[in-house]
Parts: structure tokens; sequence; C-alpha cells
């Protein structure tokens, strides 16, 4: 691949001759505004905010969909290009509603940004407004297309990045709208509900469906027992949303921070991953030997779960039949922790904090509502519980850290690291290996690929594992296992580009290098983590010896599995 | 009115479904077919039902999503049934100034809809177009193949009669 040499605001810069002007702008250390484009995305070129100045011809090119040639000279900030680039938003701002104040986007908006940075300080253009209706009908996502800007990377997401297209663009001109098949709420579609589309809109057009006022409402309410569980991946991420590093691990923090806010119980989903590890792992072990068809594969993912109902009927007998680590989490709070507490089952609220939107869709599945009472009351996303910890005036960074409550609160690596992508196998196979053979697992120190594959040494048997990030990817795996091209054992499968840590309901902005730092802070937790084996957890011991009895034993089976749906694959 | 056969049994939603599976056949499942697989639905429907776009859907591998963002790109396709007759009154400079507003509001109030709409009995749909090229008859009106022109409002019921 050669390189050319362009100059930028007279600065020279050697670049691949793909490169866009955009690209080779960056490497000099020049921001250059956009909107429609979106790193991880194709090019799209619609906004034109990013254009650039041509400095022989005058022209203005789109920088982010213009590529380099040989000795071009372009000016990336005269008066010409910030007044069309003023221009091009204050297009946008002529027909976007001038609500701010009141939108879940005030202060993550990319729009706002922008029209803040150009110098946009009135609306010359009114236009004629868009006027269609908020869709929330959820049961994850809210829709506003009146503050949708057409910029097109909720639909890039949802198909090259998951392959389930279950938005588009409709109609055209002013009318254009971006939507589902028939306006159908996304409960309706093939829609996996992961949030991918609410984390790359640049505005408040696409955003979760928000449960806090209703979680307010259990937590003042005096007749209820409210508890908390919060996701592995929330300890590393959420301290970005009071200014602190991507990746600072905030366990501590967070759990002071629950108590603040009035919660009953602080207790943590890490420790239902260590009970999902414990029946899961026995169940695999139960298919290696002949028990049941393999590949297994993982279910502990909302999204991918709907996605295989949608798509892969075929492989919904492979799923793990064992619940998701919040589900297990909130059956348990309304079972074994209400009978120890001496509470009326009815009397619990249990609320979940996700890095996910889809959980959302989960906690109302009819199969996991036990005698038609949902088992998950309220789920909040990692940003929702940010705003209501700034509701509640914590000031979050100079909080003392504080434990976790016993009985649901004890967690060990294995299950932290559940909240990125290889997680879930590493954990399994560290329980499994040990089983079958009494011997710990090596480290497997797996990378954040999109794909990944292994062949894993248990005894004398080389299992084989693929783990997947993102639909599209999993949908390259899962072809290859219908063709009967690839003998995996054991398959692992997350919605969200390197699993919950890059979730739909994550902190925004975010990026994979922001991704990334989550990942590696939750490594730095299981590194650091006195247990780091699921079956040594001792509060899940306790568990199985006061209550459940043995993994996959009739009581647990009850407690803790589900079954799956076939869903029509539009 | 039935524009939805998802009620119904399964039987007659097959049987409803049938010619599109002998459209289908005549392709090759291919997603460049999509086009000309949408115009010979509508041609044998007379509009695009919900459950035939799911099932050229399905039949092409694409999304549901992918075929309505193309069947609402197309002004040549209809979500809804549509009239008998088709009238397409023009809006074309010539016609605005020549009143073509009063041709369309005394169309609207003869057949008691809005524009691009259908009437109940399946009768007439009613849809205003940018020029139909015949501004020396401004203004002007097509029904189905036919053109009437240089109208006054009170011309508008015997013509549609002449339909009926
Ligand atoms: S939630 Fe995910 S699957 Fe659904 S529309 Fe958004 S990106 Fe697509
Ligand atoms: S909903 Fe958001 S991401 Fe999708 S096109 Fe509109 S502004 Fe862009
Ligand atoms: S960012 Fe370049 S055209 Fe939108």
């Amino acid at each position: 691949m050669g390189t050319v040499s362009i100059i930028i605001d007279g600065q020279q810069v050697e670049v691949e001759q793909e490169a866009t002007l955009l690209e080779a702008a960056s490497k000099l250390g020049i921001e250059i505004p956009t909107l429609c484009y979106h790193p991880d995305l194709t090019l799209h070129g619609s906004c034109r905010v990013c254009v650039v100045e041509n400095e022989e011809t005058g022209d203005l090119l789109a920088s982010c969909v213009t590529p380099v040639t040989d000795g071009m000279k372009i000016l990336t900030h005269t008066a010409k290009v910030r007044s069309a680039r003023r221009i091009n938003v204050e297009l946008l701002l002529a027909n976007h509603p001038n609500d701010c104040l009141g939108c879940d986007r005030n202060g993550t908006c990319e729009l706002q940004d922008i029209a803040f940075d150009l110098g946009i300080t009135e609306i010359r253009f009114a236009g004629e407004m868009k006027d269609y209706p908020v869709d929330d009908t959820g049961p994850a996502l809210k829709k506003e297309p009146n503050k949708c800007i057409l910029c097109g990377r909720c639909v890039r997401v949802c198909e090259e990045i998951q392959g389930v297209f279950a938005l588009d663009f409709t109609d055209r001109g002013f009318q254009s709208v971006i939507t589902t098949a028939f306006d159908h709420s996304h409960a309706e579609v093939n829609c996996a509900n992961c949030g991918q589309c609410a984390t790359v809109c640049p505005t408040g057009a696409i955003t979760e469906l928000r449960y806090r006022e209703k979680v307010w409402q259990a937590i003042e309410d005096e007749s209820k027992h409210v508890i908390v569980q919060t996701a592995p991946s929330i300890q590393s991420a959420i301290g970005e949303e009071f200014g602190l590093e991507p990746g600072t691990v905030a366990t501590g923090k967070l759990a002071a921070a629950l108590r603040r806010l009035g919660f009953d119980k602080v207790f943590s989903t890490d420790f239902a991953a260590d009970l999902t590890i414990m029946e899961e792992g026995n169940e695999f072990i139960k298919k290696l030997k002949g028990d049941k068809e393999l590949p297994h594969i993982t279910s502990c993912c909302p999204g991918w779960v709907k996605f295989c109902e949608h798509n892969y009927h075929d492989l919904l007998d492979n799923l793990s039949t064992a619940k998701s680590p919040m589900s297990m989490f909130s059956s348990i709070t309304k079972s074994y922790y209400a009978e120890k507490m001496g509470l009326d089952p009815e009397d619990i609220y249990t609320v979940a904090v996700m890095p996910c939107t889809a959980k959302k869709f989960e906690m109302e599945r009819e199969e996991l509502k036990e005698n038609r009472v949902q088992s998950t009351d309220g789920v909040l996303t990692t940003r929702e519980l940010a705003r209501m910890i700034k509701e509640m005036g914590v000031d979050f960074v100079s909080l003392e850290e504080e434990e976790y409550d016993q009985m649901l609160g004890t967690s060990t690596g294995a299950a932290t690291i559940f909240g990125a992508t290889g997680g879930v196998t590493e954990a399994a196979l560290r329980t499994v290996k040990e089983k079958i053979t009494g011997e710990p697992l090596d480290r497997l120190d797996l990378g954040f690929e999109g794909i990944n594959e292994e062949t894993v040494k248990i005894g004398d048997r080389n299992i084989k594992v693929a783990i997947a990030n993102g639909l599209a990817n999993a949908t390259e795996i899962l072809e290859g296992v219908r063709a009967g091209k690839s003998e995996y054992d054991f398959i692992e499968i997350m919605a969200c580009p390197m699993g919950c840590v890059g979730g739909g309901g994550q902190p925004l902005p975010t990026s994979t290098e922001i991704k990334c730092k989550r990942a590696e802070g939750l490594k730095s937790i299981d590194k650091s983590e006195a247990i780091r084996k699921s079956h040594e957890n001792p509060e899940v011991k306790k568990l199985y010896n006061d209550y459940l009895g043995e993994p996959l034993s009739g009581y647990s089976h009850h407690l803790l599995h589900t079954d799956y749906q076939p869903r029509d694959r539009n | 009115m039935d524009c939805c056969t998802c009620n119904e049994s399964d039987k007659s939603r097959q049987e409803y479904l049938a010619p599109l599976q002998t459209i289908l056949d005549g392709y090759e499942g291919k997603e460049k077919d999509l086009i000309p697989i949408l115009q010979e639905s509508q041609e044998e429907y007379g509009y695009l039902a919900e459950e035939v776009l799911k099932e050229i859907a399905s039949n092409l591998d694409l999304s549901f999503g992918q075929v309505y963002g193309v069947v609402t790109f197309y002004s040549q396709f209809h979500l809804e049934p549509r009239g008998e007759n088709v009238i397409r009154i023009c809006m074309g400079t010539a016609c605005h100034v020549k009143g073509g507003d009063k041709i369309l509001d005394k169309l609207k109030e003869e057949l008691e809809i809005d524009d691009g709409e259908t009437t109940d009995d399946l009768k007439f749909t009613l849809e205003a177009v940018a020029c139909i090229g015949a501004c020396g008859l401004a203004p002007v009106i097509m029904i189905n193949d036919n053109t009437h022109g240089r109208l006054v409002p009170k011309d508008i019921p015997e013509i549609l009669t002449q339909y009926e």
C-alpha cells in the first residue's frame, strides 16, 4: 500500500493512499467536527458538517468521505469553511425541537456540542417542524423522530455491527423518517433491544425507556423492601459519568452511592454470575458426557437470546437453559432471600442496574414470571443510575468506599469478568476444568476481538471454543455451525461490541478505546480478587447447602432455568 | 375493510399468498429482484399488504424493515388498497394559476376523502400530482387513462358519475 503526501493548514502529512481527509487531519491532531461519521461504521457523507476547503480550487469537500490525493492542499478552518459548517448545522436546527432542557441527552448531545462550538447563538431559519409522535411502547427503547437528524448511524450500526436490519430510512424528502417496518414497536419486530442504535445516535432521538421514576416511587414506598443488584460491568464504567477515567474501578463508591439513594439492600449481580456458572458449568459437563448435543451456547445476553429466537430456531435447543445472572438473582431474592429474611415476596421490589437496554425486555418475559409475578421489578441502565445519583446530590468521586451487603453480595474474579467478551467462557472453564480434572485452569487471557477461537485442553479432551461479540459476528460463527463446517463445543455470544462493557446502557460518549479500558478494569479486579472461581464463592456454596441442593437438581432447575420461544424471522 | 389477513386462518392466509408464491417462483430469490417482484405483486393484489411484504422479505433473505424502506421510497408502491378508479389531479404551475386547488377541494368534498386516500367503497383514490403535462388544458385531472381538462368545480359531480 503506497502513501501520499498532502498539506493541511500548512503542515505536511504522509498518509496511506486510501485515507480520507478527515483521517489525515486527525493524524496532525486537527479536529474537524462530524455528525454522520462514526469510526466503527461505513461512511455516509450526508451531514456536510465536516467540510474543508481545497486551497487551490476553493471547493468545499466533505472530509469524512473525500480520499486524499497526492499534493492536495487543504484548509480546515477558514471563514468560508466555518460559515458553511454553521449554515449546515443551522439548517438541521431549523426543524429540530428546541427543548434541550428536557432531553435525555442534554449534556451528551453531539448536535448541541457542535452548535456551541460553531458559535451558533440563535436559530435564524424557522423551518417547518416535523411532527411525529414519541414512540415509548418500548420495551427497551424510546424513539423521538422529531429529534432525528437523519445521520443514519443507527441504521448502519443495526445493519453492519448487529446484522439485524430492524431500522431503515423510510419515505422521502421532508417525510423521511427512521423507523421499523410499518412503525411496529421494537417488541414486535426482529429488534434485539441491544440499544447500540441509542449509543451511536448523536442526538436524543433514540434513548432507553426510562425506569427511574418507578424506582424512585418504590424507594419512597415504606411498605416495599427495595433491593438493588449491579451487573459486573457497572463498576468499571459508572465513574465516567462523574469525570473519572474510563476503566476506573469504582465498586466501593458504587455500593456507597446506592445506599445514599435509599435502597434497603445493596447486592451484586456478580453473586448470581457465579450461580450461573454453577448451573451452566454443570450443564456443559453433562453435555460433554453425551447428555445433549453440542455446541453448548451461552444465554446470559438478552439481546443475543432474542436474536436467536428470531433467526436460529434450529439452535434454540443448544442454548443453555440457565437463566441470566440478573434473572437468577431476582428469583433468589423472591425465594431464598425472602425466606431467610422472613419477608413476603410480594413486598420485595428488585431493581437491577444493567449496562444494557435489552434487560428491560428480558425483565418482562412471560416465562420468567413466577405465578405471573415478575422476578425483576425494574431495570436501570448505568446512565439512569448516574442520573439518580446526581439528583440526590451525591458527590460520587469523594464517597468513602463501602462493601456490598452480605448473603447475595459476594463476588469472585470469575463473576467480574462476565462483563467483557470472553469472560463467561473463562469463568465457566475455570469451574468445568476443576470439576472434571481437579486441576485449575491456566489463565486464558483472551483478547477482545469480535471473533475469537480457542482450543482448551481439559483432561484428555480438547474443548473447542468460539467467542463472538456483536450479532453480525455471531452470525458468522453460527452460519459455520449450521453448515456443519465448524465443530465447536462451547460458544459464547454477546450482542454488544466487546460485551457488556460496550452495552447499550453504558455511559456516553463511548468508543472502542473506552470499552477496552472498561474491560481492562474488570480484568484488574479479577487479578486482585482473593477468590477467582465461581464454585468457591462462599455465599453460593451456602445457598446450595441451605436451600437449593445440587446444581441442576429439581429445585435449582425450577428456580434457575428457563426456556425459549421461536419467533418470526421478521 | 379487509386489508390484512393476519387474523384469518392459516389456510386462507396460504390461499391469499398463493399468487405471490407463483410470482416469487419466477425469480431466483436474489436481492436484485426486489423491485420487479414488488411491481408484479402490486399488479396482482392492487397494493402491497403487510403479509405480502413479509413473505417477500423472507424469500429474498432481506429484513422486513429493509423492504418497507424500499416500498415507502417509491411513490409507485402502495401500502393501502387502491380504488377501482384513480383520480390524479394536477397541482403544477399552470393548473395552480387556473384554480386547480378549487377542483381539488370539490373532489374532496364529493368523495369525502383527503388527498392520498381511497373511498370506503374502494371506488376512487384521490392523488394530487406535480404535473401531468397537459398544461394547455389547465386545470386538469386524469381518471385512470382519461384526461378531463378546462374544469370548473361544478363539472366534477357529472364526471364522477361516469365512473360509478
Ligand atoms: S436495539 Fe439493536 S437491534 Fe434493535 S434497532 Fe437498535 S441496534 Fe437494531
Ligand atoms: S435516530 Fe439518531 S442515529 Fe438514527 S438517524 Fe436519527 S439522529 Fe441519526
Ligand atoms: S461527517 Fe462528513 S458528511 Fe457527515
